[in-house]
């Protein structure tokens, strides 16, 4: 059975519709990419699929053994925490809340995950500094961090590097992927950069008036991803 | 008199007990508060518990926390939780209910004035400026504040991990199993609580000070969540300390001497801030 299987989903808000039919699934190791234009639900498909809304109909299905729990999100970032005085080691500790139920207090095992995840990510010598203090790319990786302490098997990003300049661009591409190919790590990305996620991603799935869910080169030859390319979709 | 021959007497004694605990409680839910854009809810609820008084006041009740409780604690669910998806935004339904209820509970207390009470524009002066029933708690007050306080607390350390995940990113913590809902929830309850009860100790009008004051100038000089939220916890027990003493000495008015107070840690943090930076 696949990781994650959506099946027609509509989404909208107040019952109407601005996302129909769509249906897709996510295998162990794929790297899924969804593209689509400003607007075309690519946010609200994302937090569908965390279970943070429902949809108007359809369903999500976990499988193999993942709960809808364990699904690591790197959220864009919000307003609330560009001045946020936190340490990087307390966000990427609460990456391990989820599964405290009502344990109040992390454990010796939490901790040390936390820490193998700060290290991950190459955040050692910044474990004790303020997040706030942190470069755009610093502060993607804290969070990539604490998604990985939610998750050993799939992680859903949403604009991953939104407002990161290309250099540091490039490195977050190169970890994800990395995640991916070396640690088996399942990974859903939102982008609207097509020319990375051409570039990275097994699957594609474009949304907006037409929904086309494939293999990357089954999309490169589809009506709808040579469209899309034609647009200037890709950015390089 | 002196500071000494104060501290001897009974109700300065109390007096500064409730105010360390109101002061440690509003200090910790602040912090939350104030990062989650909500600094304005603890002036909101305490204008809801002033109409909810009046109330009681003009039903002639003996006890009115038996109203003025319900009342603010369902005021501070509805509007934490309108928090995301409300037609009306946060901050204006927070500015909505809070007018609302204080010109209800002024109007209330003016067309039909609770017996045995001539001066109106006094007693609604205490409500919102504290006055002195700060020096005035009876026994089961005392004893009601301290258990509430204690209650506050270990709700606070218990799911201090929780508050935090909560406060940072609310969806992450959603979509990764935490109940967000059921905390939030527990969370109105708790602040409703430590408003009404910090009410008696600096009015209706100046509770947000307690709630935003520590927090804000913890944040300009500290840099992880539980140092700021024990540096707030830390300044705001200082500040209410000084203020009740300092109050005493100078005969000025309780609250407004504890919210002055703060300021001044308030000025002096961000001034440190700035040369630390």
């Amino acid at each position: 059975m696949a990781l994650l299987t959506c099946r027609d989903l509509s989404l909208g808000y107040e019952g109407k519709a601005i996302l129909q039919h769509v249906s897709f699934e996510v295998n162990a190791g794929d790297y899924l990419c969804i593209v689509g234009e400003n607007g075309s639900g690519k946010t609200t498909l994302m937090k569908t699929i965390l279970g943070l809304r429902k949809p108007l109909s359809g369903t999500v299905a976990t499988g193999d053994g993942l709960r809808q729990s364990e699904i690591g999100y790197l959220p864009q970032q919000t307003l609330v925490q560009r001045d946020f005085p936190a340490s990087v080691k307390e966000i990427v500790l609460s990456g391990c809340q989820g599964r405290q139920g009502m344990r109040p207090f992390y454990s010796r095992a939490d901790r040390e995950l936390a820490k193998e995840n700060i290290r991950r990510m190459g955040l050692e010598a910044l474990a004790n500094r303020c997040y706030r203090e942190l470069s755009g790319g610093q502060q993607q990786r804290v969070l990539l961090a604490r998604a990985l302490c939610a998750t050993r098997k799939l992680l859903l990003l949403d604009e991953p590097v939104a407002g990161l300049d290309p250099k540091v661009t490039a490195e977050m591409y190169a970890i994800i992927r990395s995640l991916n190919r070396q640690e088996g790590i399942t990974v859903i990305m939102i982008s609207h950069d097509l020319g990375a996620a051409l570039a990275h991603a097994t699957h594609i799935l474009h949304i907006g008036s037409t929904v086309y869910y494939g293999t990357r080169q089954d999309y490169l030859s589809s009506p709808v991803g040579k469209a899309f390319l034609q647009q200037g979709g890709v950015s390089q | 008199m002196t500071l000494a021959d104060y501290l001897q007497l009974t109700f300065v004694q109390n007096a500064l007990l409730v105010g360390v605990l109101i002061s440690l409680c509003s200090s910790l839910l602040g912090v939350t508060l104030v990062l989650r854009r909500f600094s304005f809810i603890g002036d909101g609820l305490s204008h809801v518990a002033f109409g909810a008084m009046a109330v009681a006041a003009v039903a002639g009740m003996t006890n009115d926390m038996l109203i003025v409780m319900p009342i603010t604690i369902l005021c501070a669910v509805l509007l934490l939780r309108s928090g995301q998806r409300a037609k009306v935004k946060g901050d204006a339904s927070v500015a909505m209910i809070s007018v609302a209820a204080l010109a209800v509970g002024y109007l209330l207390m003016n067309l039909w004035p609770p017996s045995g009470k001539s001066n109106i524009s006094g007693d609604v002066c205490t409500t919102l400026f504290g006055g002195t029933s700060i020096l005035t708690l009876s026994e089961t007050e005392v004893l009601a504040s301290i258990v509430l306080s204690i209650v506050v607390m270990i709700f606070f350390v218990v799911f201090y991990h929780k508050i935090f995940a909560i406060t940072f990113d609310e969806n992450f913590a959603a979509a990764t199993g935490t109940n967000t809902k059921l905390y939030n929830l527990l969370l109105a309850i708790i602040i409703a609580v430590v408003i009404v009860l910090a009410m008696d100790l600096v009015g209706s009008l100046l509770i947000s000070a307690l709630v935003v004051f520590p927090a804000l100038s913890a944040m300009r000089v500290l840099k992880s969540f539980r140092s700021v939220t024990i540096c707030a916890a830390c300044i705001s027990v200082g500040c209410t300390v000084i203020g009740i003493l300092a109050s005493a000495v100078f005969s000025t008015p309780v609250g407004s001497t504890i919210v002055v107070a703060d300021l001044a840690v308030f000025g002096l943090s961000s001034f440190l801030g700035l040369i630390l930076r």
